[in-house]
């Protein structure tokens, strides 16, 4: 059958966890909420909860074969704690592990063997690259893996579509009856805003920390209701790692070309105001475009009302300068961010629920009037693909990238017209990410594209002496220059299966032919 | 034209072509490509670099070519300048 995008998606998925329901709206499944009941353990007066090892742990919290434990990614590129994990499950013989990690990093890559070993059988992420994306798109498990959005993480975790049986919580800080926070200790990452659902919903709780402190630490993130058992280890995480390389405005005069067409488009939307709130990626042009509204925000005097997302030093720079009111943080990206979560009551953490479930009472990105997106392809009926390589190859995911895409007042991808002689749009993406319905417009340095649905902004910016383009007429641009790319060949075995954030599939990858 | 020694131009940047060229008396022309647009863009690639040797009147040539993402006038200007160094 096809979904409403036109992807052909099976009646059944072999190893696929529940009924296949396949895509038909952004915004057709807000039904009633049901959220799961989860089975927990009391705990009594006498009882300890810190161990004397991650083989204790591992034994006490009852982790059986065909089991679902989940991780979270703060630690990023520097996370120690997967590893580790799985490491010891598979000397103790334990298979057929299904995980739940919030994004896979090329750090990871000890996750290949335990897959080839039969230890793990199962994955569920918002995001992955490196070497376990590689292996997992020629093949590598016999089922496929879940894809979802951040927030769709959480709603099927609230909904017991995806049902924890030990959740491992990397900790940064954590004291001595399970009370954590992530903003103190050699390991610091920030917020948890990702680990928050698993530690409600699972039905074992384990803090895995490097830095235990007497009781109660302060703040405290996740609490001490929550959380079963508590180890502690050398070091959860390389802060080389943990802390991004990416948070630099680019310099590449193409970039800053697309992130001053961008910023002439925000303008002419008439959302830059007071009381303006925006979101951006850590990218180098979304970082322009955020340096962009910096200036008109300085020029004109406006005040925003906050800035949300994953939270990098410039943010934090545009708060401390008064221009913008808050930040809703559900991850630090660097050190100035963290930095700034520990010291500034504006600047709040929040749970990946709230940040950008559709199934609850109003996610964040409801309230931000504009998103600043990336694109490693894009359709003419403005379909986003974050999630392979136009080589197929999975190298990414949506992250927040269609949650914010859908709740936002204006969504704009930013991207050259072309990377290293890729053109940007195609006739079909390779992989839908994010529904071309909740995508308004595209910045290229070649020109502006907007989503016919959106003629109210096509009639702003011409009023604002803006030149707009089809996107049919961008795409060929672009093919004048690079040629027009050959189709790449696919096997037939599904090897993911990609959610919308309301549990929907909204696309399929398939294994890759060599 | 005929390749008398081993000549190479081009860097591994992005939307550049490293190209090294080699003789091969008697061998016909060998193309060995490497690109990391190979699945979308390798046919394309190889059907410039023999359409350059053709104008080239080029009939001997081992040809390897680390491609990262050149544009054609690209390929043909870096492959033109290994041929006439190898010269």
């Amino acid at each position: 059958m096809k979904n409403s995008l036109g992807r052909e998606i099976p009646e059944t998925i072999k190893g696929y966890y529940k009924e296949v329901k396949p895509f038909t709206g952004a915004y057709d499944n807000m039904a009633d909420i049901i959220k799961t009941q989860v089975r927990a353990k009391s705990i009594m007066p006498d009882e300890k909860k810190v161990l004397d090892n991650l083989e204790e742990v591992i034994k006490k919290s009852g982790l059986k074969d065909g089991m679902t434990i989940s991780f979270h990614h703060h630690l990023r590129n520097g996370d120690y704690v997967v590893n580790m994990v799985m490491n010891q499950i598979a000397s103790m013989g334990i298979k057929d592990i299904k995980i739940a990690a919030s994004s896979i990093f090329p750090i990871h890559s000890p996750l290949i063997d335990h897959m080839k070993s039969g230890v793990v059988t199962g994955l569920y992420t918002s995001y992955m690259s490196g070497p376990v994306a590689d292996a997992i798109s020629e093949g590598i498990l016999e089922n496929p893996i879940i894809m979802h959005t951040h927030g769709g993480r959480s709603r099927a975790i609230e909904s017991g579509d995806i049902k924890i049986d030990v959740a491992f919580i990397a900790s940064s800080t954590c004291d001595s009856y399970g009370n954590i926070n992530g903003v103190y200790g050699k390991s610091a990452c920030g917020v948890l805003g990702y680990a928050i659902s698993d530690a409600y919903y699972a039905e074992k709780v384990v803090a895995i920390t490097d830095n235990l402190v007497s009781y109660p630490v302060c703040p405290i993130e996740i609490s001490q209701d929550y959380v079963d058992y508590i180890v502690v280890v050398d070091k959860i995480g390389d802060p080389e790692g943990i802390v991004s390389g990416t948070t630099r405005i680019t310099k590449d005069p193409i970039g800053l070309k697309i992130a001053t067409l961008a910023a002439k488009v925000i303008e002419a939307s008439g959302l830059l105001k007071d009381g303006f709130s925006f979101q951006t990626g850590a990218g180098g042009i979304s970082l322009a475009v955020a340096a962009s509204i910096r200036e008109i925000m300085k020029d004109k005097n406006i005040k925003g009302s906050f800035m949300s997302g994953g939270i990098t030093g410039y943010m934090v720079d545009m708060l401390e300068e008064g221009l913008f009111d808050s930040i809703l943080d559900v991850q630090c990206f660097d050190l100035r961010a963290i930095e700034s979560l520990k010291n500034n009551k504006s600047h709040q953490p929040m749970t990946a629920t709230m940040y950008g479930n559709p199934h609850n009472k109003g996610a964040v990105v409801n309230n931000l009037d504009l998103m600043i997106l990336g694109a490693t392809e894009i359709d003419t009926d403005f379909n986003v693909n974050v999630t392979t390589g136009s080589n197929g190859i999975i190298m990414g995911g949506s992250g927040g990238h269609s949650d914010t895409a859908a709740g936002s007042k204006l969504a704009i991808v930013v991207s050259q017209l072309f990377k290293g002689r890729l053109p940007v749009i195609v006739d079909k993406v390779t992989t839908v990410s994010t529904p071309g319905e909740t995508v308004d417009v595209l910045v290229t340095e070649r020109g502006i594209a907007v989503n016919p649905k959106r003629q109210d902004l096509i009639a702003k910016l011409e009023k604002s002496k803006i030149k707009v383009m089809s996107i049919e007429k961008l795409k060929k641009i672009a093919e004048g220059i690079t040629g027009k790319p050959m189709e790449i060949e696919t096997d037939e075995r599904i090897v993911a299966a990609v959610e919308y954030r309301d549990g929907t599939i909204i696309d399929i990858v398939k294994k890759i032919k060599r | 034209m005929v390749i008398n020694k081993p000549a190479r131009a081009g860097t591994l940047e992005s939307s550049d072509i490293y190209i090294m060229v080699q003789p091969n008396q008697g061998q016909g022309i060998e193309i060995q490509l490497d690109s990391i647009v190979l699945k979308q863009f390798g046919k394309q690639i190889q059907n410039v670099m023999r359409q350059t040797l053709k104008d080239l009147e080029i009939e001997d040539i081992k040809i390897i070519a680390n491609d990262r993402g050149a544009l054609d006038y690209t390929i043909r200007a870096r492959l033109e300048t290994a041929i006439n160094r190898a010269n």
